[in-house]
């Protein structure tokens, strides 16, 4: 079994509380996670700066170069992994066994994050619009136009409180070592592995270890991620979301209830969209905030969500091993009661109010409970109306609603949408949906919601939270210094 | 466990068992009882006066309901015999609906003059001055350390702080409200330390003392810079780890600092000097025969665990002031063996109970 410590700007420090990663069929113990105490956290932090000092002694460029021989490590080398070492393979059962998460796609997410650091460079520059590295590093610069430019660090370090269930969502943080601010990670019970292995490979790499801490622990932990580093991530549920509304210190991600739309002009020719729509909220076992969990239309819906019904109720739980494994486990357990069947309990009560009708029921129960973990199968659920409770949830599997909703009534009735892929060539709709600030991102036509284009930012532009514009004025003879 | 200890088990059960049998006649005799007690014996199918002649007999009560010590009148609690003296009241809980209360006379000075004998005088040397770094309002905690000081001779300086409001702010997700109130009780606290009062000794919640230290160090100064030498800490949960990291990184080993486990009804439990080299294990040991400490199964409440298993804590009170038989704590940990300076179980790892731990807001303070 392994044991990964506490990791205080890079120092191992062994907690005397552990925490056991359970493999979730067999019930194997694959490691001893050592959890921080909160004060500990919150007394390091006040050593932040020495992160940012540390990777300072490189420039961006440099750091881009380490992150891409590190992308090649985390995916291709044998790494050290607290007291042992992990191979490729490793990572994979391990991240597999503890998310449920079929190996197949935690072999796609290692592809994923190796992309994104493989392409440090294009994505600050498409992050950054084009701005010269060394302006951040220096905190001030002149653009290629010739304006003096500031950008104010925020926090010399990111603090991260991590998911359990979704490794997708650590492409997030990878391009913060090379805008020279540190990382103070809270990995996700279930999910330590990639936190610790990409800090493995960019330690080997050669990015200065002091530049990252990692503090497992529980909700104190996270809140003291959240109260001590300047500036932080966290992924849950719409109550986290609301609570760090307005906080410009958080950034909280939280459900994305994408949908799709399909406007009047296109809706009759419904069945052309089918396999992207069945795509979108099946793909990555639909545990994305990307995967769609509403399709909405005025008219057709029962057709529709009887053909998605048609297209994803039967399929079943395959082993985790399987390569046409689509479905994730539900491995956590609250209150001695699995997760899948807490939320199975959530919809079965939402699937009593009048109007709404469960369309995969024909193809058999959704709950697959297993000794030790569950699965739910896709789920269709037709809506008369988007008032119906059902028509605005959504569940870490693929499941979706179909709502019958006038086109005119749509943006007033869809709610928070984090992506929406609208199927339509009407313009007026198409301006109207550009102006929605409740969208995030917005495709215009037949684009799966779960395609990003990784040039383009995701919900929350990292640099803008991390850094702040502002204007700063410098002397001619330090001007024409700059510039030569 | 050797014969030496063994004798000293024996004795002390012995003990037990004396000094039960003359609080049970204390209290359910009418001379002596409060009208609480002698009001519940007509309800119990056992007369306690004749069927109670151990320890062990106890369990013929059921369980005591803590629900009891809420409202008035709380002289039903006044034992006949205190009915003329002054008497104090303290409260536990209380943030919303009915606190619980239980009235004292001396229970607090005694349990504070015992426990004061378990201070070694190198850290809370005699005559020190103590801060007192804790909840203030209608508790026992803050007239118990002053009356510690005072017992040692010193003077005990206190804080403003009220826990109702901060479990207010909790609950209410006033995250910024709950930072600047710790500030307020950490400018107090710092302002009393650096105002030449000469605190040698303090007692501290860990939360308050892990606030103090990092304030201090922002600062640029310590809690041992300040001149503490002695801290007893306790009021909210101890793990072994915030111990160590209290003693390694926070006192910086200069400090020598010993947890407590307490409430209004039983008082104080010390605990077995902790180590690094039993790696920080907390071990609590109640002040037999006036409390007594069991780790018992949370199913069936009579049945004791066995050394090292764990269970839910329940305590029984037995002073001349109070008779609690039986009370399952919101805590849980394990069954700790005897050893010479408490030839008693002890109970070690406490923590909330896992059955009640969500619906219950600790360590506030």
């Amino acid at each position: 079994m392994l044991s990964l410590p506490v990791l205080r700007w890079g120092k191992p420090y062994d907690s005397l509380e552990k925490d056991t990663v359970l493999h979730f069929n067999t019930g194997e113990a694959m490691a001893e996670v050592h959890q921080a105490n909160a004060g500990l956290l919150q007394r390091d932090m006040k050593k932040a700066s020495q992160a940012r000092e540390a990777l300072r002694q490189f420039t961006c460029a440099d750091l881009i170069d380490k992150l891409k021989q590190a992308a090649d490590l985390y995916v291709n080398e044998t790494l050290p992994m607290g007291d042992g070492t992990q191979s490729p393979d490793e990572f994979v059962r391990m991240q597999s066994a503890s998310t449920g998460l079929p190996e197949h796609m935690c072999r796609f997410n290692m592809t994923k994050n190796h992309f994104v650091l493989q392409n440090m460079d294009k994505m600050l520059d498409a992050l950054t619009r084009g701005l010269d590295l060394d302006i951040l590093s220096r905190g001030y610069g002149v653009e290629s136009r010739g304006v003096v430019v500031s950008y104010q660090a925020q926090s010399s370090a990111l603090g991260l409180v991590l998911p359990s269930n979704s490794p997708g969502v650590h492409t997030l943080w990878l391009p913060v070592i090379p805008m020279q601010v540190g990382l103070v990670l809270k990995p996700g019970p279930q999910e330590p592995w990639t936190p610790y292995r990409m800090t493995a490979a960019f330690m080997q790499a050669g990015v200065p270890a002091e530049a990252i801490s990692i503090y497992p622990g529980g909700g104190d932990i996270g809140a003291a991620v959240l109260g001590s580093v300047d500036r932080a991530l966290i992924f849950g549920g719409t109550p986290t979301v609301e609570r760090y509304k307005g906080n410009p210190r958080v950034q909280a991600h939280g459900p994305g209830f994408s949908k799709f739309i399909l406007a009047d002009d296109v809706v009759d020719d419904w069945e052309q969209y089918l396999d992207i729509i069945a795509d979108s909220i099946y793909l990555n076992s639909g545990r994305g905030c990307i995967n769609c969990s509403g399709v909405w239309a005025s008219r057709h819906t029962k057709e529709i969500a009887q053909a998605l019904a048609e297209r994803l109720g039967p399929i079943e739980p395959l082993p985790p091993e399987d390569e046409n494994a689509g479905l994730a486990a539900f491995t956590a357990v609250i209150n001695d009661r699995n997760m899948g069947s807490l939320v199975w309990d959530m919809i079965a009560e939402d699937l009593k109010e009048d109007g709404v009708t469960h369309c995969t029921e024909p193809y058999g129960p959704r709950l697959v409970e297993k000794e030790r973990c569950a699965y739910l199968r896709p789920t269709i659920v037709h809506c008369t109306s988007p008032e119906q409770a059902i028509a605005k949830k959504e569940y870490m599997y693929p499941f979706s609603t179909v709502v019958e909703c006038p086109q005119d009534k749509m943006l007033e009735k869809i709610g928070p949408t984090l992506v929406c892929s609208a199927i339509t060539n009407d313009e007026k709709l198409a301006r109207a949906l550009t102006d929605a600030t409740h969208i995030d991102r917005l495709n215009i036509g037949p684009i799966p919601t779960i395609k990003l284009d990784w040039l383009q930012p995701h919900e929350g532009n990292i640099v803008d939270f991390l850094f702040r514009a502002r204007a700063y004025q410098i002397t001619e003879d330090k001007l024409a210094a700059l510039k030569s | 466990m050797d014969s030496g200890l063994q004798t000293a088990v024996d004795a002390a059960k012995d003990a037990l068992n004396a000094h039960t049998l003359e609080m049970v006649h204390w209290h359910f005799s009418p001379e002596t009882g409060c009208p609480f007690w002698l009001q519940k014996a007509g309800e119990l199918n056992f007369n306690p006066l004749t069927d109670i002649k151990s320890y062990d007999d106890l369990r013929k009560f059921p369980p005591f309901e803590d629900e009891w010590l809420r409202g008035g009148p709380v002289r039903r609690w006044v034992p006949k015999a205190y009915e003329k003296s002054p008497i104090y009241v303290f409260e536990t809980g209380g943030t919303t609906g009915i606190p619980k209360s239980r009235v004292v006379i001396d229970d607090f000075r005694i349990d504070y003059e015992l426990f004061s004998k378990t201070l070694p005088d190198e850290f809370f040397p005699p005559g020190g001055n103590w801060l007192m770094l804790g909840p203030s309002g209608p508790r026992r905690l803050r007239l118990a350390v002053e009356h510690l000081a005072q017992f040692r001779g010193g003077i005990s300086f206190c804080i403003d702080l009220d826990p109702r409001w901060v479990i207010k702010l909790i609950k209410k997700g006033w995250m910024e409200h709950l930072e600047e109130y710790k500030k307020h009780c950490m400018d107090q606290a710092v302002t009393i330390l650096t105002a030449g009062h000469d605190i040698k000794c303090m007692f501290a919640t860990p939360k308050l003392l892990e606030g103090l230290a990092m304030r201090l160090e922002d600062e640029g100064t310590s809690i041992a810079d300040c001149g503490i030498t002695g801290i007893f800490s306790g009021g909210t949960e101890f793990t072994p780890q915030w111990t160590r990291f209290a003693m390694e990184e926070l006192l910086d080993e200069r400090v020598y600092m010993t947890p407590t486990y307490g409430n209004t009804l039983m008082g104080l439990a010390c605990s077995k000097p902790v180590t690094a080299e039993d790696g920080y294990k907390i071990s609590y040991y109640a002040p037999q025969p006036r409390a007594v400490a069991e780790v018992v199964n949370p199913d069936e409440p009579d049945e004791i665990v066995e050394y090292g298993g764990t269970g839910r804590v329940r305590l029984t009170t037995l002073t001349k002031e109070l008779f609690v038989p039986g009370f399952l704590e919101r805590d849980e940990g394990e069954r700790e063996m005897p050893f010479a300076t408490y030839p008693w179980d002890g109970v070690s790892g406490v923590r909330p109970f896992a059955q009640l731990a969500g619906g219950t807001t600790v360590g506030v303070y």
